[in-house]
């Protein structure tokens, strides 16, 4: 179980991202996160797992406050949670292979993940997962060599490979076609109910939200302004989140399968906007 | 489309008559500064030897022909140590060049504000002195020979090798490192899966490029007496003997054409 306590991030530069958000999602639930862009997905998400450090309020993954953790106790918590990107994020020069066990380095010693030599049920996961994702065929491929689809699989069996208690999934769609993604989703939220993992997913397809998850959460500067299932989101609820807009295309995608919103479709590539470089920052000094 | 075509004004101009009039004024001015430049370097000049040049060129040249071929065996020896100094010169830089990069880096170094400084300082001390400086100054304090050298070139190749890493740690996609942190790894797994492999490719293109460098380089610090070709240079120099400098000069060139070629080869077997 995940619960967000009045969680708040003020940037350096006096951007506030998120406002005093309380959340909480039980087990093995899926919960889309939606919102424009700079509504603050990226950062409440990362907020989680501390690659942004959040500014006030708490994280509690069961039992644990991920919020008031040292390094070594983080380290040792971040192994719980999984993570997967937008564009993937895959060490594009190691191989599929290292990719997944790569998942396993909060587990290992340097030494042992330095010379690739994982215990044998680190590397009997890693081949299961790869065949659960459908990519048994190109354990030993370069991850540049490989389509987005398949490149988004890896991102996926990587996360697994944690054997997390909680995925953190930020658009995962959003550089994949329509078909594609589709089959990312479906596959995502399986993977979730075979094993009765709780999932965030922060989305900027409504249609495809409203396809595959149970719950949503609207977010907007920073503020949680819906809280949901999804057939609950109607013009009121989407104006609230987005602004005012013709949304009756949208709405009617959701029962279709495939038509896609062009304008979904285009606003997928402006993701990362506004502090994105403060943003960069703060996630690298996870290193330092 | 709103108005019609007689709304728009028709005339488009970069700069404004003003700018393009400054831009003309500033031509002129260093033009000028070049004519006044010219007249200041040639107050000294004694256009007597100037025309005498091509007449001195074509003496020192025929006493340069023909080569002295049979004094290449003698040259074995001041080869090898001229190849062995640059070689152990650049291993030497790139072991301390790794440290120094990552430390210079912004997206890697412990500290923005007191480490970075301090290893950009290191860096830019090192670049900011010729190799032959070091080597004299070497020489004066380690003895004349082939450690001096090797030393010198080290000392030069540090900031070389170091600036071009730590530039390339900049570039690497912050994503990667982010996802390999996410998964709870330690600073030093992420050094290793995510920042590493981005830089493996610069990081070798870099260390045969300075090689390469260092080829050229260490041919000549013989002249201040740390060994290899250089110094066979200077007792031929010395007692005039022009025969023999042909011979090195041919000599220098071949190793610096191999070693050019070793390198492209090696840059474009990793890229």
């Amino acid at each position: 179980m995940l619960r967000l306590v009045n969680l708040t991030k003020t940037y350096r530069t006096g951007d506030r991202a998120l406002t005093d958000v309380s959340l909480t999602v039980e087990p093995g639930q899926v919960v889309g996160l939606i919102g424009p862009s700079g509504a603050g997905k990226s950062t409440l998400i990362r907020c989680i797992n501390r690659l942004v450090e959040p500014s006030s309020g708490q994280v509690f993954l069961g039992d644990t406050e991920l919020t008031g953790l040292g390094r070594g106790a983080l380290r040792r918590s971040r192994r719980r949670i999984g993570m997967i990107f937008q564009e993937y994020a895959l060490v594009e020069r190691l191989t599929v292979m290292e990719n997944v066990l790569s998942g396993r380095l909060g587990y290992v010693g340097f030494w042992r993940s330095f010379f690739r030599r994982f215990p044998p049920d680190a590397v009997s996961t890693a081949y299961r997962l790869l065949d659960r994702v459908g990519l048994s065929d190109h354990v030993d491929k370069r991850a540049d060599a490989l389509s987005g689809g398949q490149r988004q699989r890896v991102g996926i069996a990587r996360a697994l490979a944690q054997d997390p208690d909680l995925l953190l999934i930020d658009e995962p769609t959003a550089s994949l076609d329509p078909k594609t993604s589709r089959q990312i989703m479906r596959l995502i939220v399986e993977i979730c109910d075979e094993s009765g993992l709780p999932a965030i997913i922060n989305i900027h397809d409504v249609a495809l939200a409203q396809q595959f998850v149970r719950r949503i959460i609207g977010l907007q500067a920073g503020r949680v302004v819906f809280d949901g299932p999804p057939d609950q989101l109607d013009e009121t609820v989407l104006t609230t989140i987005y602004g005012e807009e013709d949304w009756s295309a949208t709405i009617r995608t959701a029962h279709d399968d495939d038509a896609v919103d062009p304008t979904e479709q285009a606003e997928g590539h402006d993701e990362r906007e506004t502090p994105a470089e403060i943003l960069d920052r703060e996630r690298m000094a996870g290193l330092s | 489309m709103a108005g019609t075509p007689a709304s728009f004004p028709q005339a488009w101009r970069k700069r404004t008559t003003r700018g393009e009039l400054l831009l003309w004024v500033g031509w002129l001015a260093l033009v000028a500064l070049f004519v006044f430049c010219w007249e200041v370097m040639n107050e000294n000049t004694m256009w007597f030897f100037v025309v005498d040049a091509p007449a001195q060129a074509l003496d020192l040249g025929s006493r340069m022909v023909p080569p002295r071929w049979s004094y290449l065996p003698a040259l074995m020896k001041p080869l090898w140590d001229t190849i062995n100094m640059a070689t152990l010169g650049t291993l030497l830089a790139i072991v301390m060049a790794i440290p120094v990069a990552f430390l210079a880096a912004r997206n890697t170094t412990p500290s923005e504000r007191f480490v970075r400084p301090v290893a950009l300082l290191g860096i830019v001390a090192s670049r900011s002195i010729n190799a032959l400086i070091w080597a004299l100054l070497l020489v004066a304090i380690i003895g004349p020979g082939v450690p001096a050298g090797v030393v010198a070139i080290a000392l030069r190749s540090v900031g070389f090798i170091a600036k071009l890493l730590y530039e390339a740690i900049e570039e690497i996609d912050a994503s990667q490192v982010e996802a390999v942190t996410a998964t709870g790894a330690s600073s030093a797994q992420v050094i290793d899966y995510a920042i590493v492999p981005q830089i493996l490719p610069a990081f070798a293109g870099i260390c045969v490029f300075r090689w390469d460098i260092n080829i050229r380089e260490s041919a000549v610090l013989g002249l201040v007496g740390a060994g290899g070709l250089g110094l066979a240079l200077q007792d031929s120099l010395n007692v005039l003997a022009w025969p023999q400098v042909t011979v090195i000069f041919v000599l220098i060139l071949l190793t610096v054409l191999v070693s050019e070629w070793v390198s492209a080869r090696v840059r474009h077997a990793i890229i």
